[in-house]
């Protein structure tokens, strides 16, 4: 490596990615922000192509120009309801990249690194494997390619261990091995770690995603970071580690909002628990349930639609059954028609609502809700008992309350949006099956809340339809 | 570059980024962690190292794949979360 120039920009464009994510703190910069380290990584590419002494600039360059094709390509064509696919295939993509460079280093029979580069080559392939193979099934999962449902058999946590001990030899073997088996030890720690890849992410159900994709994100970065102590680039080393970082940090908020340790999911219990109390609805809901859906749905969807005029103070609370039904267009429409009137509409976004972090907030951004409207759980829910109606649009263990009461359940303990505080619930689920957690929502039973099940894109348009009758 | 060195950057890089990132709200947790897909992108540049010295065919074509994968995230993850980004409107 050269010295002077190459460190200079290297810190330069260290310092440009941490004052990009700075200005991501706030909607009115992030703009800038994302800009600014978009820029910072450009420059360091061309520095590397200029400084270098590359013997065959000719492919390098072909190589970029196809890459950036098509990464616009992917960034152009994805739809909002798929970005967690993209996601997660690009978590995929960035562990794959890291362990091809790693297996190269231990390829290259005159690349004259030090047994701390061999190692460093050994674990950043071990990590890349993981991220790769995982985030290809989770894209998968996502995709609905697979099946989104966990994937258990008997002897997985063994055989999770076995690969796991297989992976630290293949590290501490690397030592010892001559040119040939080199290659042979990087080959099986390529199969090893993909392998446990897939039996890390088979058992992970599509509720669970969050996690796991904040966990992956971690781990891109985790194997672009050791890639970078393989090559002793500590610009790769700086940038990986802020990645890194990053994802740990999504991942612990999301175990927070799931209520589950990080150790319990990397175990694999899914929270499908196996002693949560099964769904059986008790003769007690099911006759309440009929007796509500029985209701003349004219009748109710007028009873909707002049409890909504009526309201002064509205919390929507979207689920991933929004995302799911396509229905942001038809609750954008309810809102300016509430707004229209005065009413003040708010949003409550649970943090593990739809299927990665944030996923709510961009549904609804791309929409036109304006932001300032989107609110997270802490700030809202001091504001339910205030509140003249909730509507909850495709979501159901976020606002389970048994998550307060219920001891001993799967979901008690985790943070729930206080909806059933309000005066009166409207919730417009596709049904009243429990959600994913599996524990019945006592919610629906209540007195103050009315139930219009079915696809929520249609019951929507069907109460702004009567909203338009009923202020004629 | 020192071993010690590399360790001491790596843990320093680690700390900043997390109290940087600790501050983004998840308001923008999507858009964060698509940017972040981009960064991890970075690796271009030990691809592009490690296939700038490479002779044979065969290191050129995994030289190439590795190159090719991590623009892709590059180039992706900061076009997406500029449009996701960009989505984000104040009232009025």
């Amino acid at each position: 490596m050269k010295c002077g120039f190459y460190e200079i920009v290297s810190i330069a464009v260290v310092f440009s990615v941490l004052l990009g994510i700075k200005l991501l703190s706030s909607p009115k910069t992030a703009v800038a922000g994302n800009r600014i380290g978009a820029l910072a990584i450009l420059a360091a590419i061309a520095m590397v192509l200029v400084h270098g002494e590359i013997l065959d600039i000719k492919l390098v360059i072909a190589s970029l120009i196809a890459g950036s094709a098509i990464g616009v390509f992917f960034a152009v064509r994805v739809t909002m309801l798929k970005i967690p696919q993209l996601v997660a295939l690009l978590n995929g993509f960035g562990g794959l990249a890291s362990l091809v460079v790693a297996f190269m280093i231990l390829e290259n029979p005159n690349s004259g690194y030090g047994s701390i580069n061999l190692i460093a080559s050994q674990i950043a392939i071990a990590v890349g494997g993981v991220t790769f193979s995982g985030s290809i099934i989770a894209a998968g999962k996502l995709d609905k390619k697979i099946s989104q449902l966990p994937v258990v058999f008997r002897g997985q946590s063994s055989a999770s261990l076995a690969l796991l001990a297989a992976m630290a030899g293949g590290i501490v073997g690397i030592l010892y091995a001559d040119q040939s088996w080199r290659i042979v030890l990087a080959i099986w720690m390529i199969v090893i770690s993909n392998a446990f890849g897939i039996i890390f992410a088979i058992r992970i159900g599509g509720a669970d995603m969050p996690v796991t994709i904040s966990l992956l994100n971690s781990l891109s970065g985790v194997a672009a970071s050791i890639c970078g102590f393989a090559v002793s680039d500590p610009l790769l080393i700086a940038v990986g580690a802020v990645v890194g970082a990053s994802g740990l940090i999504l991942t612990r908020i999301m175990c927070r909002a799931m209520n589950r340790s990080l150790a319990e999911i990397l175990a694999g219990r899914t929270s499908v628990g196996k002693n949560a109390p099964a769904a059986v609805i008790t003769q007690e809901v099911a006759d309440t349930a009929r007796a509500k859906q029985d209701l003349d749905p004219g009748k109710k969807f007028a009873e909707i639609a002049t409890i909504l005029a009526d309201a002064k103070r509205v919390i929507v609370i979207p689920g991933y059954g929004m995302a799911l039904s396509q229905a942001q267009g038809r609750v954008k429409q309810l809102y300016d028609f509430l707004d229209s009137r005065g009413a003040d509409v708010r949003f409550a976004i649970h943090p593990v609502a739809g299927r990665m972090p944030g996923h709510m907030n961009v549904l609804l951004a791309e929409v036109d809700v304006p932001y300032e409207k989107l609110c997270e759980i802490d700030d809202i829910n001091p504001a339910f008992p205030e509140t003249d109606v909730v509507l909850v649009v495709g979501a159901c263990d976020v606002v389970n309350p048994m998550a307060i009461t219920a001891e001993g359940t799967p979901i008690y303990g985790m943070p729930i949006l206080h909806a059933h505080e309000a005066r009166r619930v409207i919730v417009c689920n596709l049904d009243e099956k429990p959600g994913y957690s599996g524990v019945e929502n006592p919610l629906y039973r209540k007195e103050n809340v009315l139930m219009a099940l079915g696809n929520a894109e249609e019951t929507l348009s069907r109460i702004i339809e009567a909203l338009n009758m009923v202020t004629k | 570059m020192n071993i010690g060195i590399l360790l001491v950057i790596f843990i320093a890089a680690t700390l900043v980024g997390y109290k940087l990132i600790s501050d983004v709200p998840s308001l923008l947790h999507t858009p964060l962690m698509s940017g972040m897909n981009a960064l991890s992108g970075v690796t271009v540049l030990g691809a592009i190292v490690a296939t700038a010295a490479a002779v044979m065919l065969s290191s050129k074509i995994l030289g190439c794949i590795a190159i090719v994968l991590a623009m892709v995230n590059v180039v992706g993850g900061f076009m997406v979360t500029d449009r996701m980004l960009r989505m984000f409107k104040s009232k009025g």
